[in-house]
């Protein structure tokens, strides 16, 4: 009734016989999906890395099935991206029921419009997607030191030591940074002594992941009191390999082991699935927490994913925003790793995602507080939304059965330069740059996988930075031209692409030709508009028109050279 | 309907009769229905007026004015 997954062999390190203490630039601890997408990005830039795992599997459990279309950009910039898309279930439709009817109150979609790479969500299992992600690292020569347990952390101003358990003895290794990707229970945490604040919801969750062949849609369902949980909810999810997540609400007073029984829960998936064949693969019961550090960062320690921020799966947004952890820190750790930036551009890392975990665990608790209604009162309201929702559209907006993982917009972010010009559309500093269908060289392709490819990576002797420039006004383009050669010498340098037609376009520029129109659109562009993109792909500035000293400007506030107290807009 | 601050003043022509068709519309419900049927009302006259200074103003007041 269990799924298994290969194990991994342990393979004595040579600090064991040597008895010297290894050195490296960063050490990550944790071999979870954060952890590896971490040790990607930083072997991806050139930074030698090794991540240390206390087991020797995958996460086998029922945990993270649901990946967002930013994680997967993500994964994609990392090469592994298509894979994860090929291997999962797609979905971008949700069903909302409530009581005994079987219609639903409430369907959203969550691909607004056509044209992107990465559809709104994924379901795969974790097993998968870390597998996806240690191959990607073997891919990059990385090591995965399995049934390596760091049991000691010693911090100094200018790095760690720590002291590594193996199934063969201790060693010590140091590092200049030390990346805590070790997961809720956290023991780096623990072992810095630091609290982590937030608030336990009284309740417990089934999950049942089970095999049956049912061709039902794969698009997500979720039943506010059915007839089959009453007084509950209850979640249905399809996964590949036809292995299906029924999660169902329980409520506080249970007794976890009669519950646990798998006859108890073949009686309540008969309930909700009548008539379906099943086996189990996977059940657990799980009560969920939202909470966070109060800083990621402590000096050469930096937490990522759930060992900083821990919110309640509805939403989706514990492994999807991990990620983004590690997409943030990347570049910032190899800016300040190679000299080309101050260590307080580390800092931007923790106020940036501090910010979105704070976005995620409140957007988790306002669901939870839906899910599971506090009060009486908060329940009325909660069953009275749903009642107005089938007749009364102004209702639906309110029903939240999750608010499902969306990138954070780093609008408060000190790297970004404040807009001067005006625009319309979604894009904004601090937002993740939008895909779209473009062509370049006569070859069709995705913006962000062409721009991941000709720009990232450690082949490329800069860091990512980009410009894509709308092209098409003949002084502006000129202009560029120079631009774009001088800002590709620049220490951190910035490649400069010219969205238009290889008719007319800057000379020495690729041309990216907006064949969908998707780039216009979605970036409000016009000739002479210019979009400076991070390496994280997270936009830092943009302007209708601007000449190459405030492009500069952009670039050294977003690294970290530059106090943002100090900006003067001095519109070009 | 489009005044950007809360009315204070009255506004409903007939004030007995409405106050009489609310009452009425809660009789022989259980505390539990009744509390829906409130909470329904509350939301449809929230969207209503739409205007989130408005409605934070009317929360206010009856936040304000628990007399016990
Ligand atoms: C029921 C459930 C459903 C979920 N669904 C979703 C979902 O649909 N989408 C989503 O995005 N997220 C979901 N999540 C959350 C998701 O599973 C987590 O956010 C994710 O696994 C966090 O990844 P991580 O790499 O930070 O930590 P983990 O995956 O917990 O990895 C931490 C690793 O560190 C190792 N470790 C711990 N201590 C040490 C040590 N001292 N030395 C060495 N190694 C150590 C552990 O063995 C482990 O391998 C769900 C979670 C649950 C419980």
């Amino acid at each position: 009734m269990m799924a298994t997954r290969r194990s991994y062999p342990f393979k004595r390190p040579p600090e064991l016989d040597s008895g010297k203490r290894g050195h490296l630039p960063v050490i990550v601890v944790g071999a979870g999906p954060v952890g590896l997408t971490m040790a990607i990005e930083l072997l991806e830039r050139g930074i030698a890395t090794v991540v240390l795992d206390d087991d020797n599997t995958v996460s086998i459990g029922s945990r993270a099935i649901c990946y967002a279309k930013r994680a997967l950009e993500i994964w994609d910039r990392l090469g592994c991206g298509e894979v994860m898309l090929n291997k999962g279930v797609t979905w971008n439709v949700g069903k909302v029921f409530f009581g005994d009817d079987p219609e639903p109150v409430y369907t959203f979609n969550m691909l607004d419009e056509e044209g992107y790479k990465y559809p709104g969500f994924i379901n795969l299992q974790q097993y998968y997607n870390e597998e996806f992600l240690i191959a990607r690292l073997n891919e990059l020569g990385g090591e995965i030191r399995w049934k390596n347990t760091v049991v000691e952390v010693t911090p100094a101003a200018k790095g760690v030591t720590i002291a590594v358990d193996t199934p063969e003895g201790r060693y010590e290794m140091a590092c200049d940074y030390l990346i805590a990707a070790d997961g809720s229970r956290s023991p780096i945490r623990k072992m810095l002594g630091l609290d982590f604040e937030g608030q336990v919801f009284e309740d417990h969750f089934l999950i049942a992941d089970i095999k049956m062949k049912q061709d039902f849609p794969s698009e997500r369902r979720f039943w506010f009191d059915p007839p089959f949980n009453r007084g509950q909810s209850a979640l249905l999810h399809k996964q590949p390999d036809d292995v299906w997540r029924l999660d169902l609400q329980l409520g506080w007073d249970i007794d976890r082991d009669a519950e646990m029984k798998p006859e108890r829960v073949a009686e309540r998936v008969r309930a909700a699935l009548p008539g379906v064949d099943f086996e189990f693969e996977w059940l657990s019961i799980y009560t969920f927490q939202c909470r966070r550090l109060d800083k990621f960062r402590h000096g050469r320690v930096i937490f990522v994913g759930d060992s900083a921020h821990l919110v309640s799966p509805f939403g989706a947004r514990g492994a999807n925003s991990g990620v983004q952890d590690a997409d943030n820190l990347g570049w910032k750790l190899q800016l300040v790793l190679t000299g080309k930036a101050p260590e307080a551009l580390l800092d931007s890392y923790d106020a940036e995602r501090v910010y979105a975990a704070k976005e995620n665990i409140l957007n988790s608790t306002r669901s939870t507080d839906f899910i599971t209604p506090k009060s009486a009162v908060s329940r009325a309201f909660r069953n009275a939304v749903l009642e107005l929702a089938r007749e009364a559209p102004f209702a639906r907006p309110f029903v939240n059965s999750g608010r499902l993982s969306v990138p954070a917009i780093l609008r408060e972010s000190a790297l970004n330069t404040p807009d001067s010009d005006a625009f319309a559309g979604k894009m904004m500093p601090g937002a993740p740059a939008a895909d779209g269908r473009i062509r370049v060289n006569g070859r069709d392709e995705w913006l962000l996988t062409f721009l991941a490819r000709d720009n990232g990576g450690v082949h490329h002797k800069g860091t990512g930075f980009a410009a894509l420039y709308f092209a098409g006004d003949a002084a502006a383009d000129k202009a560029m031209a120079e631009t774009a050669k001088a800002l590709a010498q620049d220490a951190i340098p910035v490649t400069v692409y010219a969205i238009g037609t290889p008719a007319a376009a800057p000379q020495g520029l690729t041309v990216i030709e907006d064949t969908a129109g998707h780039l216009a659109r979605r970036y409000d562009g016009r000739p002479g508009t210019i979009y400076l993109l991070r390496p994280d792909h997270h936009i830092t500035a943009r302007w209708r028109a601007a000449d190459i000293a405030a492009i500069r400007r952009a670039r050294d506030l977003a690294t970290g050279h530059r106090a943002p107290a100090q900006i003067k807009e001095t519109a070009a | 309907m489009t005044s950007d601050t809360l009315a204070l003043t009255p506004r409903i022509s007939d004030p007995d009769s409405f106050y009489e068709a609310l009452i009425e519309a809660h009789r022989g419900l259980s505390e539990e229905a009744s509390q829906r049927l409130n909470a329904r009302l509350i939301l449809i006259l929230a969207n209503q007026i739409g205007d989130r200074k408005v409605l934070d103003e009317a929360l206010a007041l009856a936040i304000r004015t628990d007399r016990t």
